[in-house]
């Protein structure tokens, strides 16, 4: 949410890029790869093995629908993984 | 090499931490270990120290405990994949260390003197038409992603399932900046009255708990969110994502009656909780039914030098782990300890417990499995065509429950599903049973076998 709204008083944090699908997305330090996607305001990024969209369901790591490739590294959970600025992540699926 | 701890860990949430912690006092040598970046767990999931917020606080509840247990040493970012069995000694336990789902990450390999598996457990959500849209999520997903990310899965949300868990989920949301149209509880009121006025005096024990769920309820009214009993989330409708849900009057057995439908852009599910057994399972102790992890009153489980705590043994809440974890690790370090009687799990079960009317939401085309799109009307056709009553061939035939997630997410369902319509299954359980306790990749395995070779 907008750190000016936040009830939890945020402090100063670090801004990171990710390059998604090509595309650069901003994100802060500390943050998973499904948060920052989530907070871009992505919602789906692979499809399952008839074509439907998925995210991020559980969101700990359990259910794997939230898998994307990290530099190269494919079926890496997207809630687990923490983001590193510059991490190139690639998606199955073109930005909705 | 192989490192021999006095005690080792799994788990650095309120059970773990409780564990290592009084395994230390008694001056045991400890490993404590997570697959996280950070200790907490899902219930005191939180802001990285790179995002440091000064009321972070108000997300949680027993943030001193957590405060005084959190400057223990961790092994963080500990995947444990596989635990190795032994006749005359405890289990040897497989890590790997780095960044989640990596390539080379450093592998530690422990034989401890004891284990202590405080794992925790995850959502159960039940399928519905929709479930797998693109806005419906777990609430523990919304809790993780409030807590952790302060992301708010949606704008105009509507939190169902069943369990008190329910309630947090509702509160993190508002403080997230979301709008909760709705807290659903499946269970009826006089279902919810009676287990949980029964025999009063046996929730001193929860006390602490009753004061949590209190602020909770303060937490509803003051943001004016209703809170319905005997209702659910049967539905969920959207082109490519969630943009209503229907909404139905549920009788005490869950079956639906009358519904309507409201807009809302997420809808957050739990139904209750399932212990995440795989390691203890891999070690060889024994389940209870309801498929969690069984202790004596030390937290012994029924394997020699192996120890359980928390929410993996029956789901009680946090200040039960803390409690079972405190016991457990003092045990495990060779001291003395015992737990007192409390009957929340079971109160917990009688008030929220699944019933078997949920079915009743189901379509054929209802999806079951979400990893290999296997639906409710594909498991019925598969055991009518095969007459089998076998859960591992109608898994193989089908491919329910083969999928990513091993059928963490599906497993509990599916084997319901198939109990009713075989007319009971001969090899039940098994869903709970992952040998390989995480995803590996075979280079990393690949290194992992030649490293053995070597010391072999």
């Amino acid at each position: 949410m907008n750190p000016a709204d936040d009830p939890v008083r945020p402090g100063p944090a670090t801004a990171i890029e990710l390059v998604v699908d090509g595309r650069a997305v901003p994100g802060l330090a500390g943050q998973t790869v499904a948060g920052v996607l989530l907070g871009a305001g992505r919602r789906t990024w692979r499809s399952s093995r008839s074509g439907r969209p998925r995210g991020v369901f559980c969101g700990i790591g359990v259910c794997h629908d939230c898998l994307v490739a990290v530099n190269g590294v494919d079926d890496v959970r997207a809630c687990q993984r923490r983001a590193a600025d510059g991490d190139v992540i690639t998606t199955t699926d073109e930005p909705r | 090499m192989i490192e021999t701890p006095d005690v080792l860990v799994v788990g650095a949430g309120p059970a773990g931490l409780a564990a290592a912690a009084a395994a230390r006092r008694a001056g045991a040598q400890v490993v404590l270990l997570d697959a996280a970046a950070d200790a907490g767990g899902q219930y005191w999931r939180h802001l990285p120290a790179e995002r440091p917020a000064a009321r972070e606080r108000i997300l949680h509840h027993g943030w001193d405990r957590f405060a005084r247990l959190r400057g223990q040493e961790l092994l963080a970012d500990a995947q444990v994949w596989l635990v190795e069995r032994h006749d005359d000694r405890p289990p040897t336990v497989h890590a790997l260390v780095g960044p989640a789902d990596g390539t080379a990450r450093e592998k530690r390999v422990f034989a401890p003197r004891a284990l202590v598996l405080a794992t925790g457990a995850y959502e159960r959500t039940l399928p519905f038409p929709g479930w797998d849209l693109p806005g419906v999520f777990t609430a523990g997903a919304a809790q993780a992603l409030a807590k952790a990310e302060r992301v708010a899965v949606g704008r105009r949300v509507v939190v169902a399932g069943a369990g008190p868990f329910l309630l947090p989920v509702a509160a993190s949301l508002v403080r997230t900046g979301a709008r909760v149209l709705g807290v659903l509880e499946a269970n009826p009121w006089p279902r919810l009255a009676r287990a949980w006025t029964a025999r009063p005096a046996e929730l001193f024990a929860s006390r602490g708990k009753a004061g949590e769920l209190a602020g909770y309820v303060r937490d509803l009214i003051r943001h004016r969110i209703p809170y319905r009993a005997a209702t659910g989330v049967v539905a969920a409708h959207g082109d490519g994502r969630v943009e209503a849900v229907t909404v139905a009057r549920l009788g005490p057995d869950w079956a639906p009656g009358t519904e309507r439908r409201i807009a809302a852009d997420a809808v957050c599910v739990s139904h209750g909780f399932v212990p995440r057994a795989e390691l203890a399972v891999a070690a060889g102790c024994r389940l209870d039914p309801d498929g969690s992890v069984h202790t004596d009153a030390e937290g012994r489980t029924s394997v020699p030098g192996v120890f359980a705590a928390g929410e993996i043994t029956g789901i009680g809440g946090a200040d039960l782990a803390l409690a079972e974890g405190s016991v457990a690790g003092t045990v495990a370090a060779g001291g003395a300890d015992r737990r007192g009687f409390t009957g929340f799990p079971a109160r917990l079960e009688a008030a929220h417990g699944i019933r078997p009317g949920w079915t009743g939401w189901l379509t054929d085309d209802t999806l079951v499995c979400r990893c290999e799109d296997v639906t409710a009307g594909d498991l019925r056709a598969a055991a009518e065509a095969t007459g089998s009553r076998g859960l591992r061939s109608l898994k193989l035939s089908t491919r329910a429950g083969l999928g990513a997630c091993q059928g963490r997410v599906c497993g509990r369902t599916v084997e319901e599903l198939l109990n009713r319509h075989t007319g009971g299954l001969l090899d039940p359980g098994r869903t709970a049973n992952r040998p390989v306790a995480a995803l590996v990749r075979l280079g990393e395995l690949a290194a992992h076998h030649e490293d053995h070779e070597e010391n072999a």
